[in-house]
This record gives structure tokens, sequence and C-alpha cells, in this order.
């Protein structure tokens, strides 16, 4: 953990006017984008402190597994212990600092530090230290890897906050839980997996970019018209004009593309995952023998289109994570959703998302030019500011008191901010 | 310069498949999308594996898993000039070298036919952007095949040297 100065009330209040002049309800600055001082903040008030996404317990799934990754810039292993138990370990030796795991993912109860040889449990206790007599003898040292304090899952997503107390991993969520909930039933046996591998596609952009483009609804039709018009896709449609589909503001930050209206309008069993119910008959069959009538309304209305603040995204079929480096780089980590006891879905779901995402995706790759374009464009000195009214005119309030606006209105960016200002400001 | 080649009687000797690796790259660099395309027979497989280089590209996340149906897409995509991605396109130089014939199944990549021809080459390609400039390496395994008297391509596998680490967007054909 960083440890930080505490502030006197006079910077506190400083910072406070500067994050409220940056950020207004229907603009925010282009600095926030660019501003290194900016980045060295938003690191210290949301990405080590708020609960941030980091990994699935499916790839830690027997006792000794292990993971390298990350919270921004921080290099995280995550462990499954001989109790089962998950831990997300700084990989940062105690003695001297070097790097104590080197591989990108294994199975072991202890990790060896090849600089002094230092020997940690997976939990990331000491184990020993050779030529003891140098410390006065055996376990006198009362050391261990550094680790994150709080570690939660949910639904086997697993989220890690460098603070020790704040609010619980429940209370982050929020609204957001329900689509983790609604991912998670499209499997018969109740559980995602992650298991298909990663792609790591590197972005010369600002995570916020990123953040905000994942429920921008307003961009597909023209940022995805050339795959959309060779493919003859309809996703298109659920984001023109006419799309009866809403964006939510979930509030914590979070935001959806709720597609359902779209779906139910048309009540076809899977073509939420734009195919038919007799591609992929025993996954059809399954669910309805265990969900009974109950399953028509899971097969219909899908998977969901959630950005979970900060830093993960479902986008139905495949599932991202923002990895922030620097005020204008980032990595995006990309793989296929798989849903246990679906065999049907997976291989589709990787064909799916190999063809959409990453470096070469047919997709992906033309939302990171926008991004990296983008980065280029905020840094120019004016208009200054970067624009979030669409749609705020129309905005209502559904039945469950979330804000919502239309396919294509800019709903979510504005939730985003709000919540992030609040951090900002805290 | 000659080397055995084939099992069956069409020999071709090193020089003609060095022509055709030439060849396959030029009409990459020079985004001649059509020419390219034509190379492709129709059990094609155009893989760049990401993470282990030796996954499986069924089951596990790849950069491109492109059969030929997908091949065409990626194409059409390309030519309709809103593949923000690549328009515009970017200016790419490749250096195609240590051109081996492969007598080895392994690396000769699912669906070998008899008589396909396993080749290995190693490259070096700049790729300049208004963003910067790129450098990207790898080893390339191609499966040949004489189809009426002409080669075509059945399987071009690259594998980067930064196939584990994170990306920059790759757009043009590799
Ligand atoms: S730095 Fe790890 S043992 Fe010395
Ligand atoms: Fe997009």
């Amino acid at each position: 953990m960083t440890a930080t100065l505490p502030e006197t009330a006079h910077q506190q209040t400083d910072k406070a006017d500067k994050y409220a002049r940056l950020i207004q309800p229907t603009r925010v600055h282009g600095s926030l984008y660019t501003d290194p001082e900016v980045f060295a903040e938003e690191l210290e008030r949301i990405w080590y402190r708020t609960w941030v996404y980091v990994g699935h317990e499916s790839e830690v799934r027997r006792p000794g597994d292990y993971v390298r990754k990350n919270i921004g810039p921080q290099d995280v292993v995550m462990t499954r212990d001989r109790d089962g138990e998950v831990h997300l370990l700084l990989n940062r030796c105690a003695h001297r600092g070097n790097l104590v795991c080197d591989a990108p993912s294994g199975n072991s109860n202890s990790f060896r530090c090849p600089y002094h040889g230092w020997t940690y449990r997976n939990n990331g206790d000491l184990l020993g230290y050779p030529y003891n007599k140098g410390y006065g003898g055996k376990g006198k040292l009362a050391l261990g890897l550094g680790r994150l304090p709080r570690v939660a899952s949910y639904q086997g997503f697993v989220f890690g906050s460098f603070a020790s107390d704040g609010p619980t991993l429940t209370e982050h969520l929020g609204a957001a839980a329900g689509e983790l909930d609604r991912l998670a039933r499209l499997s018969p046996e109740g559980e995602v997996e992650l298991t298909a591998g990663w792609l790591k596609h590197r972005t010369r952009a600002n995570w916020k970019l990123l953040a905000e483009n994942e429920t921008d609804g307003y961009h597909p039709q023209f940022v995805h018209g050339s795959i959309f018009s060779v493919t003859g896709s309809p996703i298109g449609a659920l984001y023109s004009d006419n799309s009866t589909a809403v964006t939510r503001d979930l509030g914590g930050g979070h935001s959806e593309n709720d597609l359902r209206p779209e779906f139910r309008r048309f009540g076809e069993p899977m073509r939420w995952f734009g195919t038919t119910e007799d591609r992929v008959p025993q996954y059809v069959a399954r669910m309805r023998e265990l969900h009974g009538p109950a399953a028509e309304e899971i097969l219909v209305e899908g998977s969901p289109h959630v950005m979970i603040f900060p830093n993960l995204f479902i986008a139905e079929i495949q599932l991202f994570v923002i990895q922030p480096l620097a005020a204008g780089e980032c990595v995006q980590h990309a793989t296929a959703i798989q849903l246990k006891g679906a065999p049907e879905l997976n291989r589709r779901m990787v064909s799916q998302c190999v063809g959409s995402a990453g470096p070469a995706g047919m997709l992906l790759a033309d939302d990171t030019e926008m991004y990296e374009r983008n980065q280029r464009g905020v840094a120019l000195r004016e208009p200054e500011w970067v624009d979030i009214r669409r749609g705020v005119d129309r905005e209502r309030t559904d039945d469950n008191g979330f804000r919502i606006g239309t396919a294509t209105d800019e709903t979510g960016m504005r939730g985003f901010w709000s919540h992030y200002r609040n951090l900002m400001e805290a | 310069m000659t080397a055995p080649a084939t099992t069956d009687d069409t020999a071709l000797d090193l020089r003609q498949v060095e022509q055709f690796l030439y060849r396959e790259a030029r009409y990459a660099d020079e985004h001649d999308y059509d020419a390219w395309e034509a190379l492709w027979t129709d059990d094609a497989l155009y893989w760049v594996p990401a993470g282990a280089p030796d996954g499986d590209p069924v089951q596990q996340m790849s950069v491109i898993s492109d059969n030929r149906s997908r091949i065409a897409t990626r194409l059409g995509q390309l030519r309709t000039g809103k593949r923000y991605a690549q328009s515009p396109p970017s200016h790419l130089r490749r250096i195609v070298s240590n051109v081996e014939i492969l007598d080895d199944d392994d690396a000769a990549g699912p669906g070998r036919v008899p008589g396909d021809l396993t080749v290995g080459a190693n490259f070096v390609l700049v790729e300049s952007r208004e963003r910067g400039k790129e450098i990207w390496a790898g080893r390339t395994t191609y499966r040949l095949r004489l189809v009426e008297g002409r080669l075509r391509l059945a399987y071009k596998k690259v594998v980067l040297v930064d196939h584990d680490r994170a990306l920059p967007t790759l757009s043009f054909l590799i």
C-alpha cells in the first residue's frame, strides 16, 4: 500500500474545487484525459481505494493455483490457498522488493524469490529466508507479501480493494450485481467460467475513454458500420434512433445498454446470441428442463451489456478488463465468456469473440482506433470540453428509480462522471 | 539451390516457394486485397495465436483465427474503406527470410492434405501510421498446395515474438 500524507483542509478544498470545475453536468474538461497529475490522483482515489475487478475464481480452480493479474500498474498475484481461500498478493518481495512470481500462471503452494531465496506461502506469509542466523534465527521476521486488505467475490468475479474499510462489495456493485446474476443464470449450472485465455490490447488512450464508450449506444452505427454492412449484422438496429433499447445509469458509476426491450419485441429464443434455437438444441433443451416456463424469458432476454465501474465490461458474450497504465495508455484484456455446462455456446463464443475483440478484432480494433484518435483530439486547446449532454432533456426515471435514456443517449456517461467526481472529491 | 519438396511427383523447388512467399508478403504490404485473397484455398486457416503459441484455436482466444469465410469478411470490411483502424491504411514493408521447407507434420497445422508442403520463415515488419511506428516480428508457418499447376495457401500461422504480451492494434494483413 502506498502511504499518503494526510491532506490539509486547504488542499482538500482545492481538489474539490478542481474537480467541480472540470466535471460539469453536461461537459467534462479535456485535461481529465491527458493530465498526469489527474492520473496520479485517480490511482490514489479510485484504483487504490474502491473495489476493482481483478480476476475470476475459475482461473484459480484448484488449491495452489495462481495467476498474475493487475490493478492499474500494480502487479497482483491471485492465488487459492489449501483451504480454498482466494488471495490477492502484491508481487513484491518483502526483502528488497524483487518480483517473487514470474510465471503468468501455475500451481504452487509457495513462491520463492529468485534474488536471495526468501519463500512465501501462497497466502502471502513469509515461510523462510536462507542463512537465517543473519536475522537472529528462524521465524524472527514479521514480514510477508503485500496483500489487498479486502478481497470479495460475487458470482465468481473476484474484486479487491486497497482500502481496509469502505463500502462492501455488495454496496459497491449495487444494481450491477443483478447483471452478473443475469449472466450466470445463462449457464445450465449457474456458473460463468473464464477459461478461454486472454487477448491483451495495448491502447494509447486514457482509460476513461474506454469506460465511457462501453455503453455509448451512439457510436456503433458509425464506428462499426463497416463490419455491420459486410455481415448484415442486426446489431446496428439495436442502437438506432428507433430502437426501444434503453441506456441505464445503474448508480455507482455503473451503466448498461439494456437491449431486452428489443429482444422481447421479437420474442425469439437465442436472438440475443445472433442465432436460433435449432442451432443450439442441447443448450435450449437443458435450460427448459431446468427452468420450466421461466426458461423462455432467460433465453429471450440473454446476456447483459454492462460497464461495472471502474474496469469490468461485459458485452453479452465477451468480457473486457481495463488496465490503466498512464494518462495516455492502458491495456484492454479480453476473453470469451464461457458458461459451465453449455459446450454448444462456448465454442461459438470463442469464435465470435476472436472475430470481434482484441488487436485484430473486427469491432474492437475500430473502437480502439477511436480511443487513440480521441486521445490526440482532447489534447488540442479548443474547444477544451468534451460534450456529454446527449439526451439530457429526454431522460426518464424507470420503475426502479434508475435514470434511463434512449439507446443512443449519453446517460451512462453522465452517471460515470458523477460517481467519478464523488470519488475524486472525497 | 533446389530442394526436394513434396512426396508426390510435382516437385517444387525452394526458389518457387520463396517467390510465392515474397508475392504473398507484397500483396499484404500493399493492401492488394483481391490478389491476396485469391491465394487462399477453400479450407484456409489464417491463424495468429495469442498467449501460448500452440493453443487450440477452437477453445482458446487467438489474435486472428480466420477460416476462408472469415477471411472474406475481414477483407470485405477492409474494402469498405471504413475499417477505421486501417483507414487510412498503414504503410508497411516486411522482410521474409530464413525460408525452410519443413518435413515436420506437427508444424503443418490441422487439415493437412497429402502433397501439401509445409514451409517455415521468419519476418520483420515495419508499420508506420499517424499514431507512430511499430515493429512486428515473428515466425510464420505456411502450408502450400499446388492446385491446377499454381501454388496456393492453405494455412498461415504467425507466431509473433510478442505473442504473450499486450499488442497494439493489428488491423493490416500480417
Ligand atoms: S529481494 Fe527477494 S529475497 Fe532478496
Ligand atoms: Fe464499439
